[in-house]
């Protein structure tokens, strides 16, 4: 441990409130020093955190008084975080790295504040039940300065000497202990406010304060910070975003949107204006007396890739299927001429279910109620939905047309008629096939990819990532269409 | 007077009384970031749902700083003809011909493409500005990524290429805001450029305050009441929630209408000022309006 005495601040101006005692200004590394390892552990959470970012940060930092740590956090915030997924991370980890920083320095420079569990509840001789309902009347209130105190109280009434030595048992054991569940509980009487459940966020953040008040505690008694602790998906996790994140789908089917409509113009290079439309330069140049100075061009029309995507809804791709139908949401939100297609025995029109419906959930229940594609066994029959696409639209196919399969190319021992595949591949102009299952089991089985792979692109896609792949590939591989 | 006017905010508090002073109630992050756009000359990133100020921000700003509000809407297919400087080939044209014939070539060519022939657009008419304006991009994610690139240059540098004339160099820094639905993600690179800025459906008591002002004559009960309905309705599963803007503009229709109490019938009455979809009536009409025929005994007691 250095000496207590090693911290001289360095510039007295800023010396002047309470933060400055939160930020250990170590005499090797300083604020500067800190600032850097924070960012370093944002950079460690995935977040892009660049030099001029923190370029930037130092310059805010020098405008903003530091004696408020609102202040200080939000203009910290506004020159490194810039999402709302980013802010979320940024929260997180500057709570943890302050906290672990503070805690630090407070173990270096021999400041505690008494351990918590040593004032043992005889010697405050609470009324547990009592205590029990002020934390609960707390959450429930949702009023955030008591909760640090009540976590004290309830660690020095509940938690049993050293504890397990794990911090999440402690706390769950805690909890447990309090009687705090979000569910309600019936059997309670009417005035107890944790009758009708506590809000999920009030607990998680009680649960926090508990974490907080036992790490600390830790870190008094062995005087060494323990190791940190990554952040969790669910951490992550914007409280109010949505389970199935149909936002991240919608994120790179934009992206496919522009590959496809860009498609084939590296070839021609970049001419924005390809041709002189003589009728409009000539009545232009009547304002010039005749003289064409200003040349009118034809405007460019953007190609308008005209889609046909024929989705598998079949038990054996149920786990994918949402994701599937979410693909197809956010296709329709993307493309105007697209046309849908889901099929199982036989294949059924989808497409202005999704055009009707903007809401992802309807639209998924009106496809399984009203498709009615299933026959007689539910499993899937490509042959005959082959024949039937084939059959509906063949006048439509055209060599601009993109056909996109999303299947697991499972027969069930029927005959895979990859002929009638191949009819559509010809006059489509490309074809790609999104296969929900691993690469690995490919061919196994009643799996018959291979024979359509012959004749399309085939892709391994179950979630965004594999989606976000399979639009990489389509840039990589350029205009010349599938092999 | 530009000296004092430039050093106007010394610090986020004085800043954000003197938007109060012009009719906007900044959150205390929105009060911060702004002042440090100031102090920094950086532009500000500002993202959120529809309808939280962010526009309103930029309004708000110029009137405070007392400068000139330079408003550029984007849309796609937005490009820098539009935005940035046109030549005006017109007048060009005059005046090669009223050029006399002994001419030289060089000379023509050196006259017809000075600074007299260009058409500003707003980005040039916010940099060339002897008077430093507020800048205001709004919905800059409705462009293009190729717009995104070409913004790079005057927002890091406060400088306009121009093949044919060179840098042009800002000759006063403009504020600049840039506004965002989240509709599609910007790129890294011009967000690396700004301070961000995140601003939310603001707090309760927040939105009671803001209601306030803008319709001074509602009482304070059903104005209460009125944001507190608001509130929930956003926590619905809504295709749009209703926005700051739609709390006021509710209100100023409550006041219109003389209403004493927000009871379920006046609620069902003025309800589509708040919520402007088929589907979300209903669900909102179902929902709501069941809490409120809850509510409606305690609170008519009072009140009558």
């Amino acid at each position: 441990m250095p000496a207590p005495g090693a911290s001289g601040g360095p510039s007295p101006r800023r010396a002047d409130g309470r933060v400055y005692a939160r930020i250990p200004d170590r005499a090797l590394t300083g604020l500067d020093g800190q600032l850097l390892e924070f960012a370093g552990d944002l950079r460690e959470e995935g977040m892009a955190v660049g030099t001029s970012e923190l370029l930037d940060a130092f310059a805010a930092l020098r405008h903003v008084g530091w004696s408020r740590q609102a202040d200080f956090r939000e203009a910290l915030a506004a020159t490194v975080a810039k999402s709302p997924e980013d802010r979320r991370v940024f929260d997180l980890v500057f709570e943890r790295f302050f906290f672990r920083a503070a805690e630090a320095e407070a173990s270096r420079q021999g400041v505690g504040e008494g351990s918590a569990r040593g004032q043992a509840a005889d010697e405050l001789e609470l009324d547990l039940e009592e205590l029990r309902r002020q934390i609960a009347a707390a959450l429930a209130e949702g009023s955030e300065a008591q909760l640090g105190d009540l976590a004290r109280l309830a660690i020095a009434a509940f938690s049993q000497g050293e504890g397990s030595g794990v911090l999440g048992v402690d706390v769950q054991r805690i909890r447990r202990a309090l009687g705090l569940r979000t569910e309600p509980q019936a059997d309670l009487p009417h005035d107890d406010p944790r009758r009708h459940g506590v809000p999920r966020e009030q607990l998680r953040r009680f649960e926090q304060q508990l974490r907080h008040e036992l790490e600390r505690d830790l870190i008094e008694r062995t005087a060494s910070l323990p190791p940190k602790r990554p952040l969790s998906e669910l951490d992550r996790a914007l409280p109010t975003g949505p389970i199935q994140d149909l936002a991240a789908v919608h994120r790179v089917v934009a992206q496919l949107k522009r590959r496809l409509a860009t498609q084939g113009r590296e070839r021609k290079g970049r001419t924005p204006h390809a041709h002189v439309d003589v009728r409009r330069t000539m009545r232009a140049s009547l304002q010039t007396g005749g003289v064409p100075v200003e040349l009118r061009y034809r405007p460019r029309r953007p190609r308008r890739p005209e889609i046909f995507v024929l989705c598998d809804v079949s038990t054996s791709v149920t786990s994918a299927s949402t994701f599937f139908l979410s693909v197809l949401h956010a296709l329709h939100d993307a493309f105007r001429k697209l046309r849908s297609f889901v099929f199982i025995e036989r294949i059924s029109e989808v497409t202005e279910v999704f055009e009707r419906e903007r809401d992802f959930r309807t639209a998924s229940e009106a496809v399984s109620r009203d498709a009615g594609v299933a026959d007689i066994s539910g499993y899937t029959d490509y042959g005959r939905v082959w024949t039937e696409f084939l059959a509906e639209i063949e006048d439509e196919l055209h060599p601009r047309a993109t056909v996109i399969v999303l299947g697991d190319a499972r027969t069930n021992g029927r005959p895979p008629r990859d002929d009638v595949f191949a009819a559509i591949t010809a006059r489509a102009g490309r074809t790609f096939w999104l296969n929900p299952e691993p690469r690995l089991y490919w061919n196994y089985g009643d799996s018959v990819i291979a024979a359509y792979a012959e004749h399309c692109t085939a892709f391994e896609c179950w979630n965004t990532d594999g989606l976000s792949a399979f639009v990489d590939a389509l840039m990589k591989q350029g205009p010349g269409g599938p092999r | 007077m530009t000296a004092d006017a430039s050093q106007r905010p010394s610090s986020a508090a004085e800043l954000a009384d003197g938007l109060r002073g012009v009719g906007y109630l900044p959150g205390e992050a929105t009060a911060l970031v702004t002042f440090l756009a100031i102090k920094l000359g950086k532009p500000v990133l500002v993202e959120g749902p529809a309808g939280v100020g962010k526009t309103e921000l930029a309004n708000a700003l110029a009137r405070y700083l007392d400068r000139t509000l330079v408003r550029l809407q984007c849309y796609e297919g937005l490009d820098e003809a539009k935005a940035l400087y046109e030549w005006n080939y017109r007048k060009q044209l005059l005046r090669i011909q009223a050029e006399d014939d002994g001419t030289a070539w060089g000379d023509v060519q050196d006259d017809i493409f000075g600074e007299d022939f260009l058409l500003p657009r707003p980005l040039m008419t916010a940099i060339a500005s002897a008077e430093p304006v507020v800048l205001l991009i709004d919905e800059i994610d409705k462009t293009d990524q190729e717009f995104e690139a070409m913004l790079l240059e005057l927002l890091s540098d406060f400088q306009i290429s121009i093949p044919e004339l060179g840098r042009i160099a800002a000759r006063t820094r403009p504020v600049v805001l840039l506004t965002s639905n989240n509709t599609r993600e910007l790129t890294e690179a011009l967000k690396r450029r700004c301070l961000y800025l995140w601003l939310d459906y603001p707090e309760l008591e927040h939105e009671l305050a803001i209601v306030r002002l803008h319709s001074p004559g509602l009482d304070e009960t059903v104005a209460r009441k009125l944001v507190e309905i608001v509130n929930q309705v956003r926590g619905l599963d809504l295709k749009k929630p209703p926005s700051i803007a739609e709390s006021i503009d509710w209100a100023r229709a409550l006041l219109l209408l003389g209403a004493q109490d927000l009871d379920p019938d006046t609620f069902r009455e003025t309800m589509s000022v708040i919520v402007k979809h088929r589907t979300d009536l209903d669900t909102v009409a179902a929902r709501v309006g069941v809490t409120l025929h809850a509510a409606a005994p305690a609170g008519a007691g009072p009140g009558s």
